[in-house]
């Protein structure tokens, strides 16, 4: 019984254009085990979901599923549900502005003379949740709980859906450690009655509570699949940031950033509720910070209140030894300080404008509405630019979304040198994006930092930030969790420093 | 008794809503007392005077709650009434065969602008704009001139008293009156309850309230979105072609200039009754209320003598703004939380 | 047949093809329908024929589509309201002008207050939209549709119902001709407001901001703008575009007549934008092209007067045209096409097995 395999996934392929997803990625999971799918962003932990659920333009290019044994072709979320499959996600798929029990028979209402029998579904409902543990009044609309609640609603109709893989991407994201042991609880109980739980989640203490198997994807590609217990925490983390091969070693004598003692930026109990407990940090110029920890560590969400693209709504910040109160991002730019955002599609590219107008538009607003940068500066500055850092474009008029992701990734650094600033963020600049190119920013980012630059680097490649980083903060669970100085920055110890525990 | 907290704010604005209406209308009985605004046959009139806004706005409420709109409803009014006139005064054709062909011209409407709509994804207000402009433009096509409707059936069923023998008063006459509605006001409050019930106590009333809260989900719930909107679209230009007969029925004319400006009563009566601008939540009862509370505004217009009947509209307008900045506060309260 | 697909998907992605090519269709058509249509004469020294009828005509609306353009790009929604926005323009300065009585043959104020009246109000009700869109995020065609009907409600409250004249020779300036210049004035008037928004646009970086904004809002805050007050300004300016055509409106009839004025023009602005290639979902725009789409527009409405449909009925073919252009505009048709395209090649197949067999 324990050893019987629910679902099989055999040398799954996946290739998007320009892009290999996965390569021949195998997935297995047993009746009754959670299996945590852990992986570094674009490790191709999502694409595998997608192309498991038939999620739109995820078909897979070759490779097999089997559900018990029998192969499956699943060609839509729906299909994966009548088949046994069933997701629930972070951002909870169930409707909240219809009723508990709606939202558990939705599509498959119990009707009377036709009509919708309102009171056998709220009983069914009712005998549900308690038989689950789950006790709310399911007359109310889901909106009125919270998102715990709403995501174990999720769960109730999976199950009640005859699921018998459940799919959980990422769902303690956003619960307090009392909603997450409810939740644990709620899957204890699921595991008993033989279904099978994927697991995806970011966070290692809980993967050790509640996992048997852990399966580690990376670059799209299958790390391998372990024991929980036989897998130490330092071993997983490994496993998970790997080791980049990539000739590289010689880069840090070369630039080889050193600390100076002028300090260009202290902050004191910044936080922003929800994201970043108050944390405290004091930055030199000409220093690379990196800033290290897994996905959903908080430390987008710090560099982010730094820069007021989430106000912080506690703390202070002294900036170039004068106090700043950052309203805007604007306030951040005109003070010198600058902002690569993690999601470049959604915050960074202005996809529609040329390469040009993506480059001067940060100095442009800097500038003010009156003052145009004439179109021969314009041109001038974009062209020195795509010179400078190499930028591949036909054109300095071609619209930023024909380019691709490593160039548009350098024209939003271009973007940025282009103001001048004293303290440059980069939130994951090199991810998704090519060896070459890669390099090519580290270098780069050595380079600003010995012309006096304050750069704070985030990356999920502990080699990178190895290489490029004078000192290390670490992240963890929404926290400063620790620094590291020059001389300890090595793989163990980081590596150490992220897992926390005591292992 | 449940604790304040619990109420859930979607409750409240109706709750609002339904309380303005009764401070509204017992203002007006006070203040109007002598011209006899605490007759029934005054509150009678709140239904006889809006029974084609009823039905439009209840049809309006659907589309809304899925998160649609639809702003030709006025035009196509006007197009329908004119329709009505000139088949029954000019081309001789009966009463009822030319409501039939109206009912069947709304779903021709309701069909053209659903497949664009869910088919064509193009944006709601884009092609319903294009729908109030072809409609006022084809009702100037049939005539520019106003045809006057004394076809006598449909007067028959337009004009039939029916008498409500409560709360009768004595004429200077000495004559028993008692309050009357007129069958268009039945109609409308069945087509209230059927609409009740089918959003209710369908799937597909269900679904529209699914898609109109999130149309992904819904999508992953097995629901068929795009099927879904069309016929939300379909069954809005029937329902609008009805509530074209019933403004018919009251006015007995078509002309170019009629029902200009509906759309926004419709739309209000919805807001105003706790419907959703971003969809989701509604409840045709409540845009009733809506209606009324516009019908009352009207009354106290007309009791007053002097005011310009421009009032109302602007009255109404401030009233869906008032209960759109209300919303647009409670979400941003909702959001905070 | 793909290759053709192909090439008529490359010439219409260049910005201007569609709306030129839909001028020197409607210009066509009149050519031969009614050959006078490109006649110019000169009638009690002012130039008279249909050619100059549309780009007289079409200056209001050019001033409208101004505003529209920024609207549209900003915010990726219309403002359906310039036309009451017009109206209630109209109806400050003949009442400033007539102190409050329905027909005058002097000014009880000065012109330039006046004008300078309605204009604030106009912007005031461009800034209510705005506050709406930008500050609220309410829909626009929701926000605006507020002004659209009430609007005109309050442009008669403040004529009190009644259709106020101003018979002075020099309120009758903006709407016919300078002196004795024999070119119509609204001609000066929409090419002095063209060249002042192009100016504006080349040498400021407003156009740069209202692109990024409604391109991506949540990068143009990272990169320092305020996506709010540059919304809100697109508001406002649509807002100043509706009270100066509502000024040459007014000037053209020496009156205002709050339910005609600028009737039905919103439904022409948004054509005017949407003709003019530019996307009515928000992003790039072009002014020219709006421009070109205006006169466009206007010759369209020349023609179909000249084929004797009355103003009543243009709608209908206005709407028509909408449709037409926005359909073509979405890319769910080009999926249904080539899916109808696929099921029936597969249906050929089949059939073409079923023989074999």
């Amino acid at each position: 019984m324990k050893d019987e395999v629910v679902l099989e996934m055999k040398n799954v392929n996946k290739t998007f254009p320009g892009v290999k997803a996965l390569t021949d990625v195998s997935f297995k999971l047993r009746k009754g085990e959670v299996n945590a799918l852990m992986g570094e962003n674009g490790a191709g932990k999502s694409t595998l979901i997608k192309v498991l659920t038939g999620v739109k333009d995820y078909e897979m290019d070759s490779g097999e599923v089997r559900i018990e044994g029998n192969p499956v072709v699943i060609k839509s979320p729906q299909d994966a549900q009548r088949k046994g499959i069933s997701t629930v996600y972070q951002e909870v798929n169930l409707c909240s502005n219809l009723t508990v029990a709606e939202n558990l028979y939705a599509d498959r209402e119990p009707m009377k003379f036709g009509l919708i029998d309102w009171k056998t579904m709220n009983r069914k409902s009712q005998e549900l949740l308690s038989s689950l543990d789950i006790n709310i009044d399911v007359t109310k609309v889901l909106s009125n709980y919270s998102i715990a609640m709403q995501q174990m609603v999720a769960i109730a109709r999976a199950v009640d859906m005859d699921c018998k893989v459940l799919i959980l991407d990422e769902p303690t994201s956003s619960l307090d450690d009392q909603e997450v042991e409810k939740l644990f609880m709620l899957m204890e109980r699921l595991k008993k009655q033989g279904v099978g739980i994927v697991f995806v989640t970011h966070f290692l203490e809980q993967v050790y509570r509640i996992a048997e198997h852990i399966t580690v994807l990376r670059n799209g590609t299958l790390v391998g699949e372990y024991e929980t217990k036989n897998l130490p925490r330092v071993d997983l983390v490994a496993k998970m940031m790997g080791k980049s091969f990539d000739d590289l070693a010689e880069i840090k004598s070369e630039g080889g950033s050193t600390k100076k003692d002028e300090v260009i930026l202290e902050a004191k109990g910044l936080g922003h509720k929800g994201t970043i407990k108050p944390f405290d940090l004091v930055l030199h110029k000409g220093e690379v910070i990196g800033l290290a920890g897994l996905l959903g560590s908080g430390r987008s969400e710090l560099v982010r209140s730094i820069y007021g693209a989430d106000k912080a709504d506690e703390g202070e910040l002294d900036f170039k030894g004068k106090k700043l109160l950052i309203g805007a991002p604007i306030d951040a730019i005109k003070n010198g300080m600058a902002y690569l955002p993690e999601d470049r599609k959604e915050e960074g590219i202005i996809a529609d404008l040329s390469v040009r107008e993506n480059i001067i538009i940060a100095l442009q607003a800097r500038r003010g509405m009156f003052k145009l940068i004439s179109r021969k500066e314009q041109e001038e500055f974009a062209d020195k630019y795509i010179k400078e850092i190499q930028i591949k474009t036909a054109s300095r008029e071609t619209p930023i979304k024909q380019l691709s992701g490593g160039n548009q990734q350098k024209v939003i650094i271009a973007r940025w040198l282009l103001t001048n600033p004293d303290f440059l963020i980069l939130d994951e600049p090199t991810r998704g994006i090519d060896v070459g190119t890669k390099t090519e920013i580290q270098k780069l980012v050595l380079k600003l930092a010995s012309d006096g630059m304050t750069v704070m680097f985030i990356s999920s490649e502990i080699e990178e930030m190895i290489r490029t980083c004078s000192r290390m903060l670490i992240m963890r669970d929404g926290r400063k969790v620790g620094e590291l100085g020059e001389q300890e920055i090595d793989q163990m110890n980081i590596m150490k420093a992220i897992a926390g525990g005591n292992e | 008794m449940k604790k304040f907290k619990d109420i859930d704010t979607n409750k409240f604005l109706l709750a609002i809503t339904i309380v303005m209406f009764f401070v509204m209308y017992i203002a007006g009985m006070i203040i109007f007392n002598k011209q006899g605004f605490a007759k029934p046959q005054v509150f009678l009139n709140l239904f006889v005077n809006n029974a084609g806004l009823i039905v439009i706005a209840t049809s309006m409420t659907m589309v809304m709650i899925i998160g649609g709109i639809d702003i030709s409803v006025g035009s196509l009014v006007a197009m329908d009434c004119m329709i009505l006139g000139d088949l029954m005064m000019n081309k001789n054709w009966g009463a009822w065969a030319s409501m039939l062909f109206v009912l069947f011209i709304g779903i021709i409407y309701g069909s053209v602008q659903g497949f664009l709509i869910s088919y064509l994804n193009i944006q709601p207000f884009i092609i319903t704009l294009a729908g109030m402009f072809f409609g006022r433009g084809m009702t100037a096509v049939i005539s520019t001139q106003m045809i006057s409707i004394t076809n006598e059936t449909f007067s028959a069923i337009a004009q039939k008293k029916i008498t409500i023998p409560l709360f009768g008063t004595m004429n200077k006459h000495g004559k028993m009156m008692y309050p009357f509605i007129y069958p268009s006001v039945i109609i409308a409050l069945v087509i209230l309850v059927v609409m009740f019930v089918v959003l209710k106590y369908t799937k597909f009333g269900r679904s529209i309230y699914a898609i109109g809260g999130n149309e992904q989900s819904a999508m992953l719930m097995g629901l068929n979105v795009k099927k879904t909107k069309f016929f939300v679209y379909v069954l809005d230009g029937f329902l609008a072609s009805i509530g074209g007969i019933l403004f018919c029925m009251n006015t007995m004319a078509g002309f170019v200039e009629q029902a200009k400006g509906f759309e926004m009563d419709a739309i209000a009566g919805a807001v105003i009754g706790g419907t959703l601008l971003t969809g989701g939540v509604g409840n045709v009862f409540g845009s009733l209320f809506g209606c009324m509370i516009r019908g009352t505004i009207e009354s106290f217009i007309s009791f007053q003598g002097t005011l310009s009947s421009w009032w109302v509209r602007i009255t109404i307008a401030l009233l869906l703004t008032f209960f759109i900045v209300l919303q647009s506060i409670f979400q941003k309260v909702k959001a905070k939380n | 047949m793909n290759n053709k697909g192909f090439s008529l998907k490359d010439l219409t992605k260049k910005r201007l093809f569609m709306p030129i090519a839909c001028l020197v269709v409607v210009l066509l058509i009149n050519l031969i329908k009614t050959p006078d249509f490109f006649n110019i004469s000169i009638n009690n020294g002012v130039l008279y024929g249909y050619i100059i009828d549309v780009i007289n005509r079409g200056s209001e609306l050019a001033i409208l589509a101004i505003g529209m353009t920024l609207v549209a790009s900003s915010s990726g929604g219309t403002d359906i309201s310039v036309g009451a926005i017009a109206a209630v323009a109209a109806a400050v300065i003949t009442n400033i002008l007539s102190g409050g009585t329905d027909s005058v043959s002097e000014f009880h104020a000065p012109l330039a207050v006046a004008i300078l009246a309605g204009l604030l109000v106009a912007v005031l009700c461009g800034m209510w939209n705005g506050f709406l869109v930008a500050s609220l995020k309410i829909q626009p065609m929701v926000a605006t549709l507020i002004l659209y009907t009430a609007g005109r409600g309050i442009a008669q409250l403040i004529t009190r119902g009644q259709i106020t004249y101003i018979r002075v020779d020099a309120y009758k300036v903006i709407g016919s001709q300078f002196g004795h210049n024999p070119v119509p004035a609204p001609i000066y008037v929409a090419i002095f407001m063209i060249v002042v928004a192009a100016l504006f646009l080349k040498y400021t970086a407003f156009g740069l901001y209202v692109q990024t904004v409604g391109i991506n809002a949540k990068a143009a805050r990272l990169v320092g703008l305020n996506p709010v007050k540059i919304q809100f300004l697109c508001y406002m300016i649509c807002g100043l575009m509706a009270g100066i055509a509502g000024v040459i409106y007014s000037s053209r009839i020496y009156s205002c007549d709050a339910n005609n004025i600028g009737l039905n023009v919103e439904m022409d602005a948004i054509l005017a934008v949407a003709l003019g290639g530019n996307s009515l979902a928000g992003g790039k725009f072009s002014l020219p092209g709006s421009l070109i789409g205006a006169y466009t527009i206007q010759a369209l409405t020349t023609s179909l007067y000249a084929m004797g449909v009355s103003s009543d009925q243009l709608p209908v073919y206005k709407a028509i045209v909408v449709v037409i252009i926005v359909s073509l505009q979405s890319p769910e048709l080009y999926k249904l096409i080539k899916h109808h395209k696929k099921t029936g090649a597969e249906k050929k197949n089949l059939i073409k097995e079923a023989v074999q067999s």
